[in-house]
């Protein structure tokens, strides 16, 4: 009788739907039991909103004061503790769970995976290597806990209805205090998030500036979209790093990616691949990005999308 | 501080693009161009700046990896790192295996602080860093875009989903890089003469008492499934047509 354990990534007051990715891929591994952890300073809002994933079998809400703002070296100690009692320990891959799971790992003395973006077996998973340009398929031996962070962008969030029981749980583990969070610098917007966001709009070098990034922003609006950008455009400086995407940046699964004045280096494509749709419009026909786009056209960015406004009803 | 440092991983170099062996075995690496890891780069380019301004005395560069990871120690020192560790072994570690053996190398250093990438842009794994971490029972800070220090402690801006998050961590700490925190420096001529009469200290893998052993089975490797092209448009009407046929516009 397996039993899987998920780590919920929250902000204190809502469950981010990394978490409800991971139990997507964790319905895929089919244990007997699947329940999240929500560790915070005030954890009631978020359990209740994990107990509504299906799937769930139970929430354990697992509350400190000293668990505020989510560092790993203050969480990794209670869900190395909690593991315990589990047989698989799961993450979202994004810069929580990259940053925290390894640290459980660490602390367990347990390989991990990083990034299944497959469940082939219970125990056998795929995930990419070389920037996605090779996918490994991985088999964890008998006896060994399954560790693994889950690429977001290969699984649909699952639906809520569900109504899992939320127990309050202590954890008795010594916490460091070598560890001190000063600020959270955000970005923040009232644009739909990126990793979220059913249509994302993006752009590349060929933008050419800050200013001209309006542009995009205002289309973006106009769409309902997320923005986002490619490596390029964020080493020009044109636009916050937290906008990139990409394998080094965030890999995201939009119904709608439109990418303009974008070229299509490797590393951006990765980080959208399992998009529903790409849209490119470059004004080099001979672009990498046209490669991979479902709708292609040849233009200058500074004309075409004034045109598509226009159109819009 | 006395001591930095830098592990620097031996990896395919950044602008080889990888193929899949036919067979399923593996990725063709033989005779393809080698390279300090990217993000291990910027992890030393750092360490050289803190030790420039005076704040710290010695920048040690740490690999594990066959002989031929002398070529990469040798361009670290030709970059500036003082003197080298070359961990031999032919055998492929796992991300664990790595950081056990790198917290051998720091229990007999002491450094009070240890940089590195974030990830190997070989194995992608983005691990090393926080399990070193956990097995020396020191803070992490990952992802750094920015490090200032003083005397006990680092200040560390790291690249989260959300933004920028701002680290206060006491030292000794394990810092890992992101690609925003420096451009490394390119290395001259003459730094490539000096850096021959630098020192590189070689350690059986053996003689640290860790088990290298692969944990995990990797059965396969297969190249990624592609998207095919689609069709091309040519003005903007046929576009929007395309885009209200999916129902993504009104």
């Amino acid at each position: 009788m397996s039993r899987l354990l998920i780590i919920a990534e929250h902000d204190g007051r809502t469950l981010n739907q990394s978490t409800a990715r991971c139990v997507a891929c964790a319905t895929a591994i089919a244990p007997a039991a699947l329940d999240v952890v929500v560790l915070g300073s005030d954890t009631g809002a978020v359990a209740a909103q994990a107990a509504e994933l299906a799937g769930v079998t139970a929430v354990l809400a697992v509350t400190n004061a000293a668990s505020g703002s989510a560092l790993a070296a203050i969480l990794a100690p209670q869900v190395a503790a909690l593991a315990a009692d589990y047989d698989y320990v799961l993450a979202p891959s994004t810069t929580f769970g990259k940053d925290l799971l390894p640290r459980v790992a660490g602390l367990l003395g347990v390989p991990q995976l990083s990034d299944v973006m497959h469940v082939i077996g219970p125990r056998t998973f795929q995930r990419p290597i070389y920037a996605g340009n090779a996918i490994v398929t991985v088999e964890v031996p008998p006896g060994t806990k399954v560790v693994a962070t889950v690429r977001g962008a290969s699984f649909k969030p699952v639906s809520g209805g569900n109504t899992a029981p939320v127990r309050a749980v202590d954890v008795a583990a010594p916490l460091p205090t070598h560890t001190r969070f000063v600020e959270l610098r955000s970005g923040k917007s009232d644009r739909p998030d990126l990793q979220t966001a059913r249509l994302v709009v993006s752009g590349g070098r060929g933008v050419g500036s800050a200013e001209n990034f309006s542009l995009l922003y205002k289309f973006a609006e106009r769409l309902g979209a997320g923005v986002g950008a490619s490596r390029a455009a964020v080493d020009a400086g044109f636009v916050p790093n937290d906008m990139q995407v990409g394998q080094t940046g965030k890999i995201i699964a939009p119904e709608l990616y439109m990418a303009f004045g974008i070229s299509g280096a490797i590393q951006h494509l990765t980080g959208i691949k399992d998009a529903g749709t790409i849209v490119a419009v470059n004004k080099d026909g001979e672009a990498p990005i046209f490669e991979i786009a479902d709708i292609g056209l040849v233009g200058d960015l500074f004309e075409i999308i004034p045109e598509i406004e226009k159109r819009l009803r | 501080m006395q001591k930095i440092i830098v592990c620097l991983k031996r990896v395919v170099d950044y602008n080889v693009r990888i193929r899949v062996k036919p067979d399923g075995s593996g990725v063709v690496t033989e005779g393809l161009k080698m390279s300090i890891n990217p993000f291990d780069e910027i992890a030393l380019e750092e360490a050289l700046r803190i030790r420039e301004q005076g704040k710290a005395q010695e920048v040690v560069v740490v690999s594990i990896g066959p002989d031929d990871a002398q070529q990469q120690l040798r361009t670290g020192l030709a970059m500036g790192a003082d003197r080298a560790i070359l961990v031999q072994t032919t055998a492929e570690l796992e991300p664990l295996a790595a950081a056990q053996v790198l917290h051998r190398v720091v229990e007999r250093e002491k450094p009070e602080l240890v940089l590195l990438g974030k990830q190997a842009i070989d194995d992608d794994c983005n691990q090393t860093g926080q399990m070193l971490a956990a097995l020396w029972g020191r803070p992490q800070a990952t992802f750094a875009s920015r490090l200032e220090l003083s005397e006990s402690s680092a200040t560390v801006t790291r690249e989260v989903d959300a933004g920028l998050e701002v680290l206060q961590v006491d030292l000794p700490a394990v810092v890992t890089t992101d690609l925003r925190l420096n451009e490394p420096r390119y290395v001259k001529l003459p730094d490539i003469m000096k850096a021959k009469k630098k020192p590189i200290e070689t350690l059986a893998i053996e003689s640290l008492g860790v088990d290298i052993a692969p944990r995990l089975r990797v059965t396969r490797y297969e190249a990624p499934a592609s998207r095919s092209r689609g069709m091309m448009v040519k003005n903007v009407d046929e576009l929007v047509a395309a885009l209200r046929d999916r129902g993504f516009v009104a």
